[in-house]
């Protein structure tokens, strides 16, 4: 059972960054949907708009800008970075990993060891107990997780059962050995069974590329998409969350005998607002101690929770110590809920390029 | 649980469909307003006022709301 806790690592600093061309739910997007069918889109799943990168910008930029601003703004000297673990399902290549682009990029020493790991909306839980291992074992001194996704170049516009959710988000997470650190503790999950239920289907080893991955197919709905775009079985991965999702962060709780009036504030993945209410509901949390972001970004898959932090949270992390509780949930499908303690970090407004 | 009682809370979950239009017999694919986010909000309702799960397949299976509450009631009774 993956439930553990990490000692020894803090979290220094945390910044976001999203394009700056946004996108309003109207109905005009779809031709032919009336304005009650987009009401009720936007009423359900919370989103207003969310931001989408244009071709030149992808998800290395938005977290390059996200890195850069965070380490001036901590004043951390660049030499002292030993690693860097960049987490996302949009690579700048399917070889070589985007990391190594990002050390050399960021300015980084060739003594700082770098990663990817492939991970989508789980991935920032994933993703800090990666880093924070071998930060807390190592003794490295300081690391940055890089989290972010452009998930919208694999989305049809043609299809309202993707296109109105999702969003373009990079962020970076700054870390630190320090010994004084209240401990990190994670519940971590994975069923493959599900592995079809969140899928680009061409464009890997699988299922290489070709002329037919292009081809428009048509679905039940009016929706429109090709192979090479993502595939989202929304009812599946509803019923996925909503059972999932409480009983990783109740199996947490119990793990480090907490409860719900522990913590400052929650975030979870921003996925809809129907699923995050739902899971809000089954575990009991207040309204005003669970944060959404969702309507001003929609679902920027890996991006949500450090991305929210920064949106809904930035005064109160830079000023106060926070008992946070964090839960990532989707493609995989993957799960995982972690217990961050933060203590007057450094954090930005969210950065728009 | 009664029919009678999940049909009412069937039909919170529509907008434009009026009360009434949705009885047991009913195969909720033929109502105008059906949708698969009506299809999600029911997944929820039956999760906050029934405390069991229906699966994707529970309703791709199903035609009528009869058959919908019918899973639910063996859950229930599970």
């Amino acid at each position: 059972m993956a439930d553990f806790s990490i000692q020894n690592v803090s979290v220094k600093g945390i910044s976001a960054c999203v394009p700056k061309e946004n996108f309003v739910n109207t109905k005009d997007v779809f031709p032919g949907m009336d304005n009650s069918e987009m009401q009720k889109i936007v009423s359900m799943t919370g989103i207003d708009k969310h931001h989408i990168s244009p071709t030149e910008i992808c998800t290395s930029d938005l977290c390059f800008h996200a890195a850069e601003k965070l380490i001036t703004k901590l004043a951390w000297q660049k030499e002292d970075i030993g690693i860097v673990v960049f987490v996302s399902q949009t690579p700048d290549y399917i070889l070589p990993m985007t990391s190594a682009i990002l050390q050399e990029r960021l300015g980084l020493q060739s003594s700082c060891m770098a990663f990817d790991m492939s991970i989508g909306c789980s991935g920032f839980v994933y993703g800090m107990s990666v880093i924070s291992s071998l930060i807390s074992s190592s003794k490295i001194k300081k690391g940055l997780l890089l989290v972010g996704d452009t998930i919208t170049k694999f989305i049809s516009k043609q299809d309202r059962s993707t296109f109105p959710l999702f969003g373009d988000a990079g962020t970076a997470i700054a870390l630190e050995y320090d010994e004084s650190a209240k401990e990190m503790a994670f519940s971590l999950h994975t069923d493959g069974v599900g592995h079809k239920a969140i899928i680009v289907n061409d464009g890997g080893q699988r299922s290489p590329f070709s002329a037919q991955s292009l081809m428009p197919q048509n679905y039940e709905g009016g929706i429109e998409r090709n192979d090479a775009q993502l595939y989202l079985n929304g009812m599946d991965v509803f019923n996925f969350s909503i059972t999932k999702a409480p009983a990783s962060f109740n199996q947490l709780m119990s793990y480090k005998e907490t409860n719900i009036d522990a913590f400052d504030y929650f975030v979870f993945h921003q996925a809809n607002k129907l699923m995050n209410e739902t899971i809000r509901k089954k575990l009991k949390i207040d309204p005003s101690k669970y944060l959404y972001s969702l309507q001003k970004y929609g679902n920027t898959s890996s991006a949500t929770i450090p991305l929210t932090l920064v949106s809904e949270l930035q005064d109160e992390l830079a000023n106060k110590s926070l008992s946070l509780g964090l839960c990532g949930f989707g493609v995989g499908l993957s799960w995982g809920s972690m217990i961050l303690h933060t203590d007057k970090i450094a954090t930005l407004a969210v950065i728009e390029i | 649980m009664e029919l009678s009682e999940f049909i009412l809370n069937v039909e919170e979950q529509f907008m434009e469909t009026d009360p009434g239009m949705i009885q047991g017999n009913t195969e909720f694919r033929n109502l105008e307003e059906w949708s698969s986010l009506i299809a999600l909000m029911i997944i929820a309702m039956v999760d906050e006022k029934y405390e069991v799960i229906l699966t994707g397949d529970d309703i791709r299976n199903s035609q009528t709301i009869q058959d919908i509450f019918d899973k639910v009631q063996s859950k229930v009774n599970a």
